[in-house]
């Protein structure tokens, strides 16, 4: 912990987080409601005795292979396959840094459409089902796992059906068509428009570029670099007024967990 | 078989801001108080791992799940409700605290202009101004009334803030000094000035610094951490039910708080409640808490529902405008959202609080003449910088791609470079805006889904037009190299998210013919039921309600008091 506080030039400026706690004006000692940061401080003493944790798990590599995040929960490795490709227009590899498929955003599809989130567990899946307008939201009777298989599927049926190929063998420009007949609404599928599920795929995709690493994307939290964001910090009592602009080296949940 | 359990002084249903303040006030006092929560408890270290953008913000984990209970909506009477299946327009907090631990913490206080707002709007401009389909009331109490309720709500939380120069009139200043000020602010704060306004620091729950209450509870200063709305604090910064009240009602020894217990029905007998029946969702087993008061203390929207599911108050009938459980619905005219670019200067937008900001309120309420405008009331520019999240925040230039590269490199370039404000809009209360009973669709327990029939009026678009004029304004002088600016509203759309500010359906006001309660929040025809929160606002006002929520919350304490003590309609 005390090495990962000396990369921090957030937290460098403190002689330590016990002193942050101090310097910031936060009384602790006092009422109910020290619970949360309490718990911190104490850990941290604990800290200063512990050398190994173990409970820290290995960086998350790019190449998918030291990763044992990187596998299947729900696709098939056709369907994830197309789904790695997708992303990888929707957010590409360029100049600025890395594409969905360096950050592992196909894989956080996955792990998300395996969880409750992908059979709308915490949403009104009920019937009668009536089309409605456009005011009432979402109508379907297909969970996200469903609209996935369904829409997965026919980004590879309009692929033959428009240039005889599998998107995973098509150019990088004709599978941009095929995702914008998608976008426009312009591929017939059951159960959903192709719209809706293009939607879903590019906020999805957007969702595993930036989300804590935990959930097996942003690999190496390489998303949060794209746009200069410091992920779980502390606190920033002591640079909220700063003109100049900061770039702190980012930490993801696991610090907090695992320190 | 339900369980009947031995009657109590006052039961609560719901235990967020209405019913822990309720609870503090009344154990104080001496009184037993039951609280039925129907999600789970919640502390601070609950929140240890709330740094989670996916989680929380787009997860909801802190919101209701829907599976269980949702609500109908249609924009007109003509078109067929169907149940809200997802979150989208607005969020519906649950367990304890409710929707007090995932807000931002932006607490005003109503205009002495919205209590009054039918009698001052005639006294102006005269009756015509009034659209004969807007159902504009007076409170049954004005500003002056309620002020020493929004001075106790103020101490207790310790809100941070500066004098508003266009704002009601203070007993004390702001508990807390002004939250610290960011270049951002400072840029809006100063093109402001230019523009010849007043802006002043946004008032804050997040509090500015260390804090002791009158109550003595102590709490530590916000971290500008960047994650409140949607978030708990695990600081307990951010004033919230639990870190504030419940931990007083707690230490009387006299509050039965019980969480997943969830009210199903206010028993009556007559035109008097006894108690009510809840569920405990864990085990499936029903009880009868009896009580001799019963406080509505749920979300507006569950407030309405289990009113007319229990058959309490005479349902609100839009065709012959008679009734008034239901009336009034009203929302937040969300409006001019304005972003600008600028390319040669990055901010340190990750950082923030749920209530840092700027605003100015020259064209909020009254403040500004509306002779010759299409509308009534106005709204708070305000810019807010709560901590730009990397997920929910993409922001490009017009005619860039949802997608691919351009996209990428656009959302990252700006990603620090941007800045967006936008107005809050009041919301005017009309005929055919109303909340009943739908006939379809049903909850996990086989009750009717509330119905919402809602949709934005020209009145919404003429300020939207108005306000976004004002913004342009703004940012232009802010200096941005370019401007995108929302000036039109289209129909209400349940889908993108706005403001979880729902208000309206179980009304107060001076008479009980227009009206659902009086001035203590307590029901006419109900002597012994006491609906305080915001389903109590006749319409809702250029501002965060919640505030004014408090302010009625602490009145309605002072009403049970008083009608346990002397019973009877205290007005």
């Amino acid at each position: 912990m005390a090495d990962q506080d000396k990369k921090d030039p957030l937290l460098e400026k403190r002689t330590s987080r016990r002193s942050f706690l101090k310097n910031s004006g936060l009384t602790v000692g006092g009422l109910i409601v020290g619970g949360a940061v309490g718990t911190l401080i104490g850990r941290e003493t604990n800290e200063t005795t512990t050398t190994v944790d173990p409970k820290k798990a290995p960086t998350p590599q790019g190449d998918g292979k030291a990763n044992p995040n990187a596998a299947l929960m729900f696709f098939t490795p056709n369907q994830f396959d197309i789904a790695n490709a997708a992303v990888e227009r929707i957010f590409p590899a360029d100049d600025n840094g890395p594409g969905a498929q360096e950050l592992l955003v196909a894989y956080f599809i996955d792990h998300q459409l395996a969880s409750g989130w992908g059979m709308n567990a915490k949403e009104y899946m009920s019937g009668p089902f009536y089309p409605g307008e456009e005011t009432q939201g979402y109508q379907g009777s297909l969970n996200r796992q469903e609209i996935f298989t369904v829409g997965l599927q026919a980004i590879e049926n309009h692929s033959k059906e428009k240039y005889e190929k599998s998107f995973v063998e098509l150019s990088g420009e004709e599978q941009d068509a095929v995702l914008t007949d998608f976008q426009d609404g312009n591929v017939e599928m059951k159960g959903v428009s192709s719209n809706y599920f293009f939607n879903l795929l590019r906020s999805t995709t957007i969702e595993g570029v930036y989300a804590d690493p935990l959930y097996g994307g942003n690999a190496n939290m390489a998303g949060w670099e794209l746009k200069k964001y410091p992920g779980h910090q502390m606190s920033y009592f002591n640079m909220i007024e700063q003109e100049e602009f900061e770039v702190i080296e980012p930490k993801s949940l696991s610090s907090q967990h695992n320190h | 078989m339900a369980t009947t359990l031995p009657k109590t002084d006052v039961v609560l249903i719901g235990v967020g801001w209405t019913g822990g303040i309720l609870a503090a006030e009344l154990t104080k006092k001496g009184y037993q108080v039951v609280g039925l929560e129907r999600g789970r408890g919640r502390s601070t270290s609950d929140f240890i791992m709330v740094h989670d953008e996916l989680r929380y913000a787009l997860r909801y984990d802190l919101m209701q799940d829907l599976s269980k209970e949702t609500i109908t909506f249609r924009n007109n009477d003509k078109m067929r409700a169907l149940p809200m299946r997802q979150y989208g327009s607005f969020l519906l907090g649950t367990d304890l605290g409710g929707s007090g631990v995932h807000w931002n913490g932006q607490t005003w206080r109503f205009l002495p202009y919205d209590f009054q707002i039918r009698t001052m709007t005639e006294e102006r401009y005269g009756k015509d101004k009034i659209p004969e389909d807007m159902m504009l009331q007076d409170w049954g109490i004005t500003y002056d009334e309620l002020e020493p309720y929004f001075d106790q709500f103020d101490q207790m939380a310790g809100i941070s803030g500066e004098e508003n120069p266009h704002g009601g009139k203070r007993s004390n200043p702001y508990p807390t000094g002004p939250m610290k000020h960011t270049p951002v602010m400072t840029l809006f704060k100063e093109a402001c000035e230019n523009l010849g306004y007043k802006p002043f620091t946004q008032p804050s729950a997040n509090l500015s610094e260390s804090y002791t209450n009158p109550d003595g509870i102590a709490r530590a200063a916000c971290q500008y951490c960047g994650f409140c709305e949607r978030f708990g604090c695990e600081y307990g910064a951010k004033a919230d039910p639990t870190v504030t009240v419940l931990p007083v009602a707690e230490s009387t020894g006299k509050f039965d708080l019980r969480t997943h217990a969830n009210v199903v029905e206010i028993l009556h007998e007559g035109n008097r409640a006894t108690g009510v029946r809840f569920i405990d969702v864990q085990s499936g087993e029903e009880f009868i808490q009896p009580a001799e008061v019963v406080a509505v203390t749920s979300y507006v929207l569950n407030n309405v529902r289990l009113l007319l599911q229990s058959g309490i108050g005479k349902p609100y009938d839009p065709k012959t405008g008679t009734g008034v459980i239901g009336k009034n619905y009203a929302y937040q005219n969300m409006c001019a959202s304005t972003t600008g670019f600028f390319e040669e200067r990055e901010f340190n937008v990750y950082a923030g609080a749920g209530s840092l900001g700027m605003c100015v309120d020259e064209f909020n309420g009254d403040n500004f003449d509306h002779s010759n405008l299409n509308f009534l009331h106005g709204a708070n520019i305000f810019l807010g910088q709560l901590g730009k999240r990397p997920i929910q925040n993409n922001a490009v230039k017009p005619d860039t791609p949802s997608w691919g590269a351009k996209f990428k490199e656009e959302s990252i370039k700006y990603h620090n470079r941007s800045i967006s404000f936008n107005a809050q809009g009041a919301s005017m209360p009309f005929r055919y805006h109303y909340l009943d009973l739908d006939p379809t669709y049903k909850d996990a327990f086989g009750n009717p889904l509330l119905r919402m029939t809602y949709d934005f009026k020209e009145q919404d678009n003429e300020m939207s037009k108005f306000m976004a004029s004002k913004t342009e304004e703004i940012m232009k002088e802010m200096g941005a190299s370019e401007i995108i600016v929302m000036k039109e509203k289209g129909p209400y759309n349940i889908v993108p998210y706005q403001s979880t500010h729902n208000t309206g359906g179980v009304i107060m006001g001076d008479d009980p013919s227009t009206s659902a309660l009086n001035s203590y929040l307590q029901m006419w025809d109900f002597e012994n039921i006491f609906v305080p929160g915001a389903s109590a606002f006749p319409h809702n006002s250029g501002y965060n309600p919640t505030g004014t929520v408090g302010a009625l919350s602490y009145r309605a304490a002072e009403g049970i008091d008083l009608y346990l003590k002397n019973g009877g309609s205290l007005v």
